[in-house]
């Protein structure tokens, strides 16, 4: 040991014990290198630029000459706004979360479940990199809110960044939960795609939540994405110059049997969503075979 | 928060000890109650086909799989009771690479030093040091997936070593390289060796690699068959190994059995036998010698002469009936690992 030390003085590391200091580096890493893989995927980033453009614009503006009367007036584009921003973020956070897929199939996982650190703190730095990363995508949606004919606002933009930060982190947590189980990328994928369609159409971001058939309405209060996209309405509609009547089409909230759902318990839901799939992701990460 | 461990290291601990460790998939006996004790500063191999269960007694021994049965410690911690103690004292280079290609070398280490928590004032200092001693400090910049495999496979050397751990863990260091990628590979794990104060545990299926460890356990189907050092191995033989092509092997078995006496079976498309001084065996084989020899080739034992007179086949065999083995497996665990 003495030999080892005159002849290398540097390399007396030793690793401390597990500290709460220690767990936090390991979470701020493993966030980190999520941020670092998206800043240098070009293609990834020009597809988070373009995606939510092609929806507001070709789908708002292709569907509006269909539905000009139905609307009252309102452009389609800012109905359908926060349901975009929802899509852009969910897409975004599944993408994300897959690519704990592709660091087990590339080895890399091995190399952060070895580590002397909690398996939490890998799957919670893991889940915040998504989340972050999602969030851009939503801040970009919410840059051109104005040209959807959302009104530039502080507490707009305040409160729907609140609410799809939130959005970002329960579903890359719900794309991480998943990822512990399925461990082949196309399994992967093809669950994604299985999955996140009926959540996105059934979620009413593309259509007002009152008046549908029974069977839709159930469907659409079981899906989580509904509670995220209603709360985005909501502060968005507050915050548009139309008349009542209007308001209460397009943007009638969320009812369980008749009972206007406050929008602090939705975004409860969301939340609480989230904290059980961290939860549940948590486990699974911290079995071993 | 900061506090180092300097006072947790037991002198004269085995490094590693593991007591009738077993591991099950299913039905299946992955590794079937092995037994081993490896002294600190020791460099000790385990050779053996595929299949025979090296890697998945590494990962019990890296705590990333639980054993079915048994127990081991490493650096003198449980590996099931005390995870995060082992984990904190080995270093390891996984068989498949585990590096992200899409960091530079540089970012691909720091990301180690932050999850093993290794001292911020350290990391600058370590990670020359260890980038120095694979000869990859110039390249800490460029990515690792425009890396050949042998870059790879040292600057994961060199990752597995940021941390100073106790036992590094190197599972088929060599495998996949060319053979001077392969011997440059073992001079830095030689330097490696004088260099800091470690105990290194490899796995390996080439025979000639094994040479390099002061130790070595011959492991097949999941069982340890040999354990010693490589010339205790070699001399236990103490026959040289023949090898003749016939035209007619099962007749020159027979022959061989008729009138020296001797056990021969096919190996490697040769019959096969060994004898005490080969050299001066042949001249009385081509004398006596019923049927007609085409060539004949005469080794000093060699490590794979222990593991043919222990398993009655060669290595290079006993891959070729196991990749059979992994085939008809796979079809059964769909998926699973490469
Ligand atoms: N997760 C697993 N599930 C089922 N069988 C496995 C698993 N891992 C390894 N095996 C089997 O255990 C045996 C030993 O594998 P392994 O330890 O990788 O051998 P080696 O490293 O010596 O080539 C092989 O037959 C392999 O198919
Ligand atoms: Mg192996």
């Amino acid at each position: 040991m003495t030999s080892t030390e005159v002849r290398l003085p540097v390399a007396k590391v030793r690793v401390p014990v597990r500290t709460r200091a220690g767990e936090l580096r390991a979470i701020k890493i493993v966030w980190q290198r999520e941020l670092i893989r998206f800043s240098s995927d070009r293609l990834r980033m020009l597809t988070s630029l373009t995606q939510p453009f092609l929806f507001l614009f070709v789908l708002g503006s292709g569907l509006s000459r269909l539905t000009q009367a139905s609307t009252g007036g309102l452009s389609l584009r800012t109905f359908l706004y926060p349901g975009i921003l929802a899509m852009a973020v969910m897409f975004t956070a599944m993408f994300s979360a897959a690519s704990i897929v592709w660091d087990r199939e590339f080895g890399f996982l091995r190399e952060m479940l070895v580590a002397p650190v909690r398996r939490s703190s890998i799957v919670i730095g893991k889940c915040l990199g998504g989340a972050t990363v999602a969030t851009f995508q939503g801040i970009l949606v919410i840059a051109i809110g104005g040209l959807a004919g959302v009104p530039y606002n502080a507490t707009i933009i305040f409160s729907v960044f609140g609410i799809q930060l939130l959005l970002a982190f329960t579903i890359t947590t719900f794309g991480v939960m998943m990822a512990a189980r399925v461990k082949q990328m196309q399994s992967f994928m093809a669950l994604t795609q299985m999955l996140v369609m009926p959540l996105f159409f059934l979620s009413g971001a593309m259509f007002p939540v009152s008046h549908l058939p029974a069977w839709l309405t159930v469907l659409n209060r079981i899906d989580p994405l509904t509670y995220a996209v209603d709360p985005i309405r909501r502060v968005v509609f507050n915050h548009l110059d139309i008349s009542p009547a209007v308001r209460t089409s397009l943007d009638p909230g969320v009812t369980w049997g008749g009972w206007h759902v406050p929008t602090l318990l939705e975004v409860a839901i969301v939340a609480i969503m989230g904290l059980i799939m961290l939860g549940v992701a948590i486990a699974e990460f911290s079995k071993t075979e | 928060m900061t506090e180092l461990i300097t006072t947790d290291r037991p002198t004269a601990q085995l490094a590693v000890s593991v007591n009738g460790l077993e591991k099950n998939y299913g039905d299946f006996q992955a590794v079937r109650g092995i037994d081993l004790s490896i002294a600190s500063g020791e460099t000790f191999g385990f050779l053996g086909p595929n299949g025979a269960g090296k890697s998945t007694t590494i990962s019990m021994l890296c705590t990333l799989v639980t054993p079915s049965g048994g127990n081991a410690q490493v650096a003198g911690f449980d590996v099931v009771r005390q995870r995060a103690e082992v984990r904190r004292n080995i270093g390891l280079v996984f068989q498949d690479t585990t590096l992200d290609g899409y960091l530079t070398a540089e970012r691909n280490l720091r990301l180690h030093a932050e999850l093993y928590g290794i001292p911020r004032g350290m990391v600058n200092d370590r990670l020359r040091q260890v980038l120095d001693m694979v000869g990859l400090w110039d390249r800490k910049d460029s990515k690792v997936s425009t890396f050949s495999g042998g870059m790879k496979r040292r600057l994961e050397i060199a990752r597995g070593l940021m941390h100073s751990p106790r036992v590094l863990f190197l599972d088929e260091p060599t495998v996949g390289l060319d053979p001077q990628t392969r011997s440059s590979i073992w001079s830095y794990i030689r330097e490696l060796k004088q260099a800091e104060d470690i105990t290194i545990f490899l796995t390996t299926h080439y025979m000639d690699e094994a040479e390099y460890c002061d130790r070595i356990a011959i492991m097949d189907q999941g069982k340890i068959i040999a354990l010693d050092t490589p010339e205790a191995l070699k001399a236990s033989i103490g026959k040289d190994r023949v090898q003749i092509h016939t035209d007619d092997d099962a007749a020159a078995i027979a022959a061989l059995a008729d009138q020296f006496g001797i056990t021969a079976t096919v190996a490697e498309g040769a019959v096969t036998f060994g004898v005490e001084r080969g050299e001066a065996f042949i001249p009385k084989l081509f004398a006596e010698f019923p049927l007609p020899i085409r060539s004949v080739n005469v080794a000093r034992p060699t490590l794979d002469d222990v593991f043919m007179s222990y398993t009655g086949s060669t290595i290079r065999d006993a891959e070729t009936t196991v990749a059979q083995r992994g085939r008809d497996a796979m079809t059964m665990f769909r998926g699973g690992r490469r």
